[in-house]
């Protein structure tokens, strides 16, 4: 129990976590057809990620948190900007932000010194759950003791910070976001701020994908963004159903993927584990393909 | 000033770079930007598994063209999944792809992490695929780079009055007796040709703007598609060679950002100077 | 106090102007309004709503736009909704009461209620549960008439109520229209068969992409009007 709590236990706690979050935001996404705005917005946080890093020494912590945001506006002004004053399809404006930020991201992290240091580009791609431990666990009466569980890693405490509040958010604004979702240009015209509401899904999005980047790392995140949102949408014709079976197999998948990572290998003989968020990654995958083919054998 | 492997780089870079343009073109106008990033991230697991097996028969883990071809096989799985995908629908291309591309990467990831635990260090040059790192070019990849990009040259122009009837409407097209399917088919076969080849250089994470910042560009300074076409696979050139010779002079500088970077200042460019 | 008066309203896409110096005030009851393709019909609705920019003063009873958005209701043209959307009919009219409603929780009885009253009003209420995806095209149509009567406003603004209907539902919300008119209201809508417009409407505006004729029906639906409008060539 203790070599779990130790060394799997705060993993597990952020893959939940991130699972839940993106699972919930993801069907805003999907409803809205805006699923690689998701892709976009967690390839555009890397400049702003660096930047943080820089000016604080941080690798999670307010100054990333609040760089990411920065970047994943501008990143959405820019698409939404080009979009009109370009006339670039929405494909083609997305690529071109989302390519520009992450390439100037990589090369500021050569620019400022950030990579020799703590900040490296495989962390970012892969992410580093392996690295999330809790030496201070000892036995099960450890989740209930308040000093140990304050040292349990701060990837952790951002992962349920921005959880809560996301899962706050959402709850508070339920139904003009459903109508946002809809019929964007109706909620307008009957006077709800249509604007600002955008803006709020954007901000949370870049939350959780700068909260989740430790964890399962940055592309990653757009699997658990969209998948789970996408099989939901192949099963329920429900919006309760869609954003809340969302967040729940979100979170399902990222507990099974990591819990596949390393017993699985384990009984197949092989003495090392495969990485955790890939296999959450291809686990979502899979997930989404099973709905669609049991959609179509409940069509048939 | 500029050795010979950096020539050979930026030779490589450069044709990559007029293939992509060139291709990028029609990729644009026919709405498919972002299906090139679904088949680059869908070529990892292709990548590792072609390392994998090389690895097992005892073949050299490092050759470039298996680990292509394996990358080929898994960027066209990924296509046909994304139309599968798709066909239900229930769900929007933009969802299928995003699905596609983050859970094969996934798998790819998975298969890095495999390899890594293997000798050789082949997961070293495999991980370079993810970002790219055209450093590592050699003579004959260089070469190869450059028949590529003739043969995607010699492909656009020869289906230009095709691809020119698809990408403008297809329906009507259609009506006059054009294959749509196989000349969709020509088109995907051609971007999946220059995903796979931009991926030693460029990576899989930028790859698609390899395609899309020229075409872009290309359509701001230009109303018609004969000279949008041209500019646009000699403006995809010129990225690669200046983004090849700052990646050359920055060691910590991945290359695909640096193309990367040149070709959104080419689009910025052109974006300021169509508004004066 | 006129439901809509609009003055010098000038709306561009890019440089070309799409509606130039329209100068037009809106009488009680049914007005249609009426031009070819690219008049800026479907313009006008969404310039009046602050949906797309534009220049000009634009006054609902009297005062702006904010103040009077609870007396004014919208149906736009079916086109820009996804229909795999995950909600029942009664959900989609149910948005119309979110403005009255605090924003979290369940939706008050009464509302649910208000909602459900507007689909029996177009004869909806029997598929009220019904996803949307699932509906034929005359039936969404109603269930979007019944979400701007559920707003329950004293201006209607309507882009093509009648567009791609079937005859029987063309007809049943023709009879609605007049009873709004009956009661009082004002109903704005963009309409494109000719035909029709002198049984439903009593006022009309002629549009092409300025104002060419405003009034009732009797003194500016002539012929010699619509060709004006229309250009030369159009068939009597």
């Amino acid at each position: 129990m203790t070599a779990f709590l130790q060394l799997d236990f705060a993993p597990l706690l952020a893959a939940i976590l991130a699972g839940a979050t993106c699972g919930l935001l993801g069907s805003f996404l999907v409803l809205r057809r805006e699923s690689l705005l998701g892709d976009a917005i967690t390839h555009a946080v890397l400049p702003g990620i660096v930047l943080g890093f820089f000016v604080t020494g941080a690798r999670s912590g307010l100054p990333v948190l609040l760089g990411a945001a920065l970047a994943a506006l501008l990143a959405a002004a820019a698409i939404t900007h080009l979009r009109r004053v370009a006339r670039l399809e929405g494909g083609a404006a997305t690529g071109i932000v989302f390519t520009g930020f992450f390439a100037a991201g990589l090369v500021l992290l050569d620019v400022t010194g950030a990579r020799s240091v703590d900040l490296d580009v495989d962390c970012v791609l892969f992410g580093q759950m392996e690295t999330l431990l809790w030496p201070q666990a000892e036995g099960l009466a450890s989740l209930f003791d308040a000093t140990a569980l304050a040292s349990l890693p701060r990837a952790v405490f951002m992962l349920a910070g921005v959880g809560l509040a996301v899962a706050a958010s959402v709850a508070a604004l339920w139904r003009p976001l459903k109508l946002l979702c809809f019929d964007a240009a109706y909620a307008q015209s009957i006077g709800l701020p249509v604007r600002l509401l955008d803006i709020a899904l954007n901000l949370m999005l870049a939350a959780a994908a700068v909260a989740a980047f430790e964890a399962v790392g940055s592309i990653l995140v757009v699997a658990l963004l969209v998948a789970p949102a996408a099989a939901m949408r192949l099963i329920t014709n429900r919006y309760n159903s869609q954003l809340l079976g969302g967040a729940g197999l979100g979170a399902g998948v990222a507990a099974l993927g990591y819990a596949l990572a390393g017993p699985l290998p384990a009984a197949l003989g092989s003495a090392h584990a495969v990485n955790a968020a890939g296999a959450i990654g291809v686990l979502a995958g899979l997930v989404v393909g099973a709905a669609a083919l049991a959609g179509r054998w409940r069509r048939a | 000033m500029i050795t010979h492997n950096t020539l050979v780089v930026v030779l490589g870079c450069a044709a990559l770079g007029v293939a992509a343009g060139a291709v990028g073109c029609f990729a644009l106008l026919r709405g498919r930007a972002l299906l090139a990033d679904a088949m680059g991230h869908a070529a990892l697991p292709g990548v590792v598994a072609a390392a994998l097996l090389g690895a097992w028969w005892g073949t050299d883990p490092r050759a470039l063209p298996p680990l292509l071809i394996g990358g080929a096989v898994a960027g066209a799985l990924g296509l046909w999944a994304v139309q599968a995908l798709s066909a239900t629908g229930r769900i929007r291309q933009d969802a299928a792809i995003a699905v596609v591309l983050a859970s094969f990467y996934a798998l790819g990831v998975v298969g890095l992490s495999v390899v890594q635990a293997m000798p050789a260090g082949a997961q070293a040059g495999l991980s370079h695929f993810i970002l790219g790192q055209a450093a590592t070019m050699r003579a004959e990849d260089a070469w190869a780079a450059g028949l590529l990009a003739a043969f995607c040259l010699a492909s656009t122009v020869a289906l230009f009055p095709r691809l020119r009837a698809l990408c403008f409407d297809a329906e009507f097209a259609a009506l006059q007796g054009l294959n749509i399917r196989r000349t969709d088919a020509a088109l995907m076969g051609l971007i999946l040709l220059v995903c796979i080849a931009g991926l030693p250089a460029v990576g899989l994470v930028l790859v698609v703007a390899l395609l899309v910042l020229p075409a872009a560009t290309a359509r701001m300074l230009n109303q018609r598609l004969p000279g949008m076409f041209m500019a646009s696979a000699a403006l995809g050139g010129l990225s690669g060679v200046l983004g090849a010779l700052l990646s050359a002079g920055h060691a910590g500088w991945p290359t695909g950002a640096a193309v990367v970077l040149v070709g959104t200042a080419f689009f910025v460019a052109s974006l300021l100077l169509r508004r004066a | 106090m006129a439901p809509l008066s609009i003055h010098h309203l000038n709306v561009f896409y890019g440089q070309t102007p799409a509606l130039a110096d329209i100068c037009w005030e809106v009488p009680q009851g049914l007005t249609a309004i009426i031009g070819p393709n690219g008049a800026g019909k479907s313009t006008l609705l969404k310039a009046a709503l602050g949906l797309i920019p534009s220049q000009g003063e634009v006054r609902f009873f009297g005062t702006t736009l904010n103040a009077a958005r609870a007396r004014i209701g919208y149906l736009p043209q079916r086109a820009s909704v996804d229909w795999d959307f995950p909600a029942s009919a009664l959900d989609v009219v149910a948005m119309a009461r979110t403005p009255r409603t605090r924003w979290w929780g369940a939706l008050p009885r009464r509302e649910r209620e208000a909602a459900r009253a507007a689909l029996a009003e177009v004869g909806m209420e029997a598929l009220a549960e019904r996803p949307i995806g699932q509906l034929s095209g005359g039936q969404q149509q109603r269930v979007f008439l019944a979400r701007c009567l559920a707003q329950e406003a004293d201006l209607l603004l309507m882009d093509e109520p009648l567009a791609a209907v079937d005859a029987a539902t063309e007809r049943e919300i023709i009879k609605i229209l007049q009873k709004l008119a009956a009661t009082g209201r004002s109903v704005v809508a963009v309409h494109h068969d000719l035909a029709s417009v002198p049984d439903i409407f009593e006022h009309a505006l002629m549009l092409n992409g300025r104002v060419v004729a405003a009034g009732r029906v009797a003194d500016v639906f002539t012929p010699a009007m619509i060709t004006t409008t229309y250009g030369a060539g159009l068939a009597a």
